[in-house]
């Protein structure tokens, strides 16, 4: 094979197109709130578990959006629900119950 | 017959309208509650986008009301709504038969203290934009002294269902760029930081102001909203927030926090609508006609809003509320009273 210098690495683009639309749907059917959020970043600053392990629900739900059921489930790992978020989120989801719901849609996979 | 128009509230828009109709020749009569004219302009230094003084905005307006009737430190004591105008009883006695009457009862700023994860009121160097603004008119202050980093916080009391308001207060972004700026004026080395949701930079020459923190002043804009604040054993204060555009939670030390306190309804305009059953939105702000065309118009024949009565406006946006209300009124009069000269 002739050596052209440089190989090919997978892109590091997120594909929209695996949005996994039907899960989302069933996820938003169990917490409607999960479409509500605006991505303030207040549960993640405010996250207990967040000093020690990358904790994000904000990260989460973008994941989900983008397509990345297993990088978002990552972002909820540490979480101990404590509902520290619930009590920030200018929102007003009820976060522990959509992280619970994230959980039971997508923690299979 | 008498061309009585009655304006409540004189604050800008009150102001504007009253001196538009009484030199339209309508015998126009202003309440104010408080015991000086001009409303929250009257507190404020400069204004964004280009850094007017407020006092040059205030004495135009003054000018402007050459001729009206003005009554100040004095409430609504009761409205009644007769077949074709209204009658109008004062806190000083008098009583007034108006055509018609201008709600023009302004805003309340967000009381920053019911924000408790943000210390005001608690800790002695979280300060609110109205503060900041009072320092900036006066020079003086017993908190800013010197301040090393200052940070700024967005959003308080506005887009936040905590405090039972959702919507956006759309003054204060461009507030808080502008006070930043100012800021680094005072203190050129000062590290300033400004936490945002959205920076709603909407209006005419807002985004040169924008452009202008981050490239001649260096104010750091950061992402995010700003979850808690506590105060260190040397006075100075920790903020936490998430960077949310790096994904990571952030923490870092100011010496001054400054909250943007956000545009509520005037308790004391909610009273004068209780008077006349006004309806009024989910954002607390009084309904309005339509929401299109009819913003100066109430359901009540005869009774108009003007001003930030029916939500937050920036001051170029009530002056001009202001001028479509007294033509409003105007038209209504030459239509239902047209023998009124
Ligand atoms: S409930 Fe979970 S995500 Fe929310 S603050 Fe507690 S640990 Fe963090
Ligand atoms: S606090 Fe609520 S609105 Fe803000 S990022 Fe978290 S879930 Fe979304
Ligand atoms: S104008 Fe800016 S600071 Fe004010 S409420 Fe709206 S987004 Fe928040």
């Amino acid at each position: 094979m002739t050596d052209f210098g440089y190989s090919i690495n997978t892109s590091s683009r997120m594909n929209l197109d695996d949005f996994d639309k039907e899960s989302f749907d069933k996820l938003a059917e169990m917490e409607p709130d999960v479409r509500k959020c605006m991505a303030c970043g207040s549960c993640t600053a405010s996250c207990t578990a967040g000093k020690f392990h990358e904790t994000s629900l904000r990260s989460a739900i973008l994941a989900l959006q983008n397509g990345q059921e297993g990088k978002a489930i990552d972002f909820l790992k540490g979480c101990m629900l404590c509902g520290k978020c619930t009590m920030v989120c200018p929102r007003g989801i009820n976060t522990r119950h959509l992280i619970l719901s994230i959980l039971k849609v997508y923690g299979t996979k | 017959m008498n061309n009585n128009i009655l304006i409540v509230g004189g604050g800008p828009a009150g102001m504007e309208a009253a001196g538009m109709l009484q030199r339209l020749g309508y015998n126009t009569m202003l309440v104010e509650r408080s015991s000086k004219l001009g409303g929250h302009l009257a507190a404020w230094d400069r204004l964004f986008p280009k850094g007017l003084q407020a006092k040059e905005t205030l004495d135009r307006l003054t000018a402007g009301i050459n001729g009206v009737k003005y009554f100040l430190d004095t409430d609504i004591n009761s409205i009644n709504i007769l077949d074709d105008s209204f009658n109008v009883i004062l806190s000083n006695g008098i009583t007034i038969l108006a055509k018609a009457v201008l709600i023009a009862t302004g805003f309340d700023l967000f009381k920053a203290e019911k924000k408790e994860e943000y210390g005001y009121g608690i800790y002695d160097r979280v300060i609110t934009n109205a503060d900041l603004e009072a320092y900036y008119k006066t020079g003086k202050s017993d908190t800013i002294q010197n301040p090393k980093s200052i940070g700024f916080v967005h959003c308080v009391g506005s887009r936040d269902e905590k405090v039972g308001n959702l919507s956006c207060s759309k003054v204060c972004c461009a507030t808080a760029v502008k006070q930043a700026c100012e800021i680094k004026q005072r203190f050129p080395e000062a590290q300033v930081y400004s936490f945002y949701m959205d920076l709603r930079m909407f209006g005419r020459y807002y985004e040169d102001l924008y452009l202008e923190a981050q490239k001649k002043y260096g104010i750091r804009f950061i992402r995010g909203r700003v979850s808690e604040v506590s105060e260190k054993e040397d006075k100075s204060l920790l903020v936490k927030a998430e960077d949310t555009l790096s994904s990571k939670p952030i923490k870092v030390s100011v010496d001054l926090l400054v909250l943007m306190a956000g545009i509520r309804p005037a308790e004391a305009g909610k009273r004068v609508g209780r008077m006349l059953h006004l309806s009024n939105e989910e954002d607390g702000f009084f309904s309005t006609k339509d929401t299109i065309r009819d913003l100066q118009m109430s359901k009540i024949p005869g009774l108009f809003f003007a001003g930030t009565c029916t939500g937050p406006k920036t001051i170029p946006e009530t002056l001009n509320d202001a001028k479509s209300a007294a033509m409003e009124i105007d038209e209504y009069i030459k239509q239902n009273f047209p023998d009124r000269k």
